[in-house]
């Protein structure tokens, strides 16, 4: 059928608007790459636009040097893998029982989960349990407090409602199958989908997050990346603007920024390509009956 | 007797599911239903001394001075605009995003604009206004460069009162308009395609039929979108306001979240902050529920 007039115009439009969502997505993060391999002056003087100038390592190197960054790194990464480990243990053994219709109490327990997306006890109430259970100051507190969303365990649960049949589980019980060894051979191994879709959502959130470390940690020794990069950043920079010593601040906070954030998207990045599509899938399940 | 026999045996024949349960359901007793039970030292005198349970009961005292101090009617001010224009701006960028890239016919074109376009999703809070500190900064900054390159002054973006909402909010559509999308996507591919068809035949031009095919067909899915965003007005972003806000945009800055957070964990006055707390829970629970009674009745749709 050929296109009517009207219709060409709004490809026309719609082709455009498309290519301007992509430069104004894309040209931040491709002018923080350029930018950390430039000459900070030469950033300075409004010289780097489309390619590197006057290319330096020069920031690279002093982040490279910058011990509490690499100490950033290896917390959160710690934080990463043990958390994520716990979130999805809990998470899939938790709503594996929520999607059988024959798991006596299932409504009492999901009204109690979905109430708490919409109310909470808040910030103070929060951080006193937590202080009364010894954990401000540990890794737990980075862990424990978050170990399952609701969000996620009603997308698992979604799945495994829509995935795993009811008649496969009735054919498993007249074997002598038991609910966990049927869970554990049977139910995990067709879940690898969701499996990585919880690690992946639960991973990007622990790489991400600043809030946790924020509220319980004072050691700056258990201080995750983000934390380290905030004082980069942020302190720092407004610090240098707004104060008239800024020497300090300045040297340190002008040349590292740009690489400093390279440094801590890099691996999202990189992966996110390839990972992209288990995201997506995530959202979709989600969507099924949110 | 008979009864407490067949609940035992409900419960009897599943106990391993009950088994794999147990750590999720230890998880919301203690750390969401536990600070549940802690709000009450809004209406009590706490001391860490004495604890939770232990401290007297003093009333709706510290609700009182929290309605009388000069700053509640900016704090609520603030909040309010801030989650209003947000909501304003944000919610209907992805339902759009996602009518247009539907409309792509080039399906590769379509499938790389969607792969940029959430890929911000993933930048942490901390590196978006890190980001925005950087693009933003008055002397070195791009769009201050830009700017005096066109004859004006510089602006020092992120100190200005007047510029933190916008930026607030516009920084937010950048980040996550394209994950939005996502799901109003998945909403669209499960439209029948022969309405289209058939539409096309009788000539309905591709802008009509957004509008009465594929519009009507998302429109559950907004809804019940909608609601949800309605349910966390009150309770936006801490993590980026606090990142954000400085002594110089405090007056704009200053939203209930990050005022607990002030008086509470670093103030220590945590009775009153709770109370704060618990103040802006309780309006955004009545409105999440005025709305989703709203929806019911309206068009039939509801979260429950």
């Amino acid at each position: 059928m050929r296109k009517t007039t009207g219709d060409k115009v709004f490809d026309l439009f719609n082709i455009a608007f498309m290519l301007l969502l992509l430069l104004i997505v894309l040209y931040p993060l491709y002018f923080i790459v350029i930018a950390s391999f430039s000459n900070p002056d030469r950033i300075n003087a409004g010289e780097v636009w489309i390619w590197v100038n006057d290319y330096t390592l020069k920031g690279y190197h002093e982040i490279f040097q910058h011990e509490r960054i690499w100490t950033g790194y290896r917390n959160t990464i710690i934080y990463m893998v043990v958390g994520t480990l716990i979130n999805v243990v809990i998470t899939l053994t938790g709503a594996y029982p929520l999607s059988r219709s024959d798991f006596y109490g299932r409504k009492f327990f999901m009204l109690l989960i979905v109430f708490t997306m919409f109310f909470s006890g808040g910030l103070i109430p929060m951080y006193l349990l937590v202080k009364n259970l010894g954990m401000v100051n540990t890794i737990w507190a980075m862990i424990l407090p978050q170990a399952v969303s609701a969000w996620n365990l009603i997308i698992a649960r979604t799945f495994f409602q829509n995935s795993i049949s009811n008649e496969l589980r009735e054919a498993a019980a007249i074997d002598g199958c038991s609910n966990l060894k049927f869970f554990l051979q049977i139910v995990i191994p067709l879940s690898k989908a969701i499996t990585a879709v919880m690690v992946l959502f639960y991973g990007v959130t622990h790489w991400n997050s600043y809030f946790q470390a924020l509220i319980y940690l004072r050691n700056e020794d258990l201080y995750p990346l983000q934390l380290v990069l905030r004082d980069i950043l942020i302190l720092s920079q407004s610090m240098s603007e707004m104060m008239a010593d800024q020497d300090d601040y300045e040297s340190l906070g002008e040349t590292i920024k740009y690489g400093v954030i390279i440094m801590a998207s890099v691996p999202m990045l990189v992966l996110y390509p390839f990972l992209q599509k288990y995201f997506v899938k995530g959202v979709m399940i989600g969507s099924l009956k949110g | 007797m008979c009864t407490l026999k067949a609940f035992q045996k409900k419960i009897g024949v599943n106990w391993q599911l009950y088994l794999l349960f147990l750590p999720t359901l230890a998880y919301f007793l203690i750390f969401q239903y536990g600070p549940l039970y802690g709000i009450q030292i809004a209406f009590k005198d706490f001391s860490a001394v004495r604890g939770i349970t232990g401290s007297p009961w003093i009333g709706f005292e510290h609700f009182e001075r929290f309605f009388g101090s000069y700053q509640f009617w900016t704090l609520l001010y603030n909040t309010i605009e801030l989650s209003l224009y947000g909501l304003l701006v944000g919610f209907p960028v992805p339902i759009i995003l996602a009518l247009l890239l539907n409309q792509l016919g080039h399906e590769r074109f379509k499938r790389f604009v969607q792969t940029v376009s959430y890929a911000p999703h993933f930048i942490s809070t901390v590196v978006l206004v890190g980001m925005m500190f950087v693009f933003l900064s008055p002397n070195s900054g791009l769009l201050n460069q830009i700017i005096v390159a066109f004859g004006g002054d510089p602006v020092f973006f992120m100190a200005r009162p007047e510029w933190f909402k916008t930026l607030f909010v516009f920084s937010t559509v950048w980040q996550s308009a394209g994950w939005g999308a996502i799901i109003y996507l998945a909403a669209l591919a499960s439209i029948d395609p022969g309405l289209h068809e058939a539409a096309r035949i009788d000539g309905a031009s591709k802008l009509q039929r957004i509008r009465h095919i594929d519009l009507p067909g998302i429109m559950p899915t907004i809804i019940i979108l909608f609601i949800l965003e309605i349910g966390k007005l009150m309770t936006v972003g801490f993590e980026k306001a606090y990142l954000m806000q400085n002594s110089l945009n405090i007056d704009s800055s200053e939203i209930i979240q990050t005022y607990v957070y002030k008086t509470g964990l670093l103030g220590a006055q945590f009775s009153f902050s709770t109370a704060v707390g618990l103040f802006d829970a309780v309006i955004n629970f009545m409105i999440l529920i005025l709305f989703n009674r709203l929806s019911r009745r309206i068009s039939e749709t509801s979260l429950w």
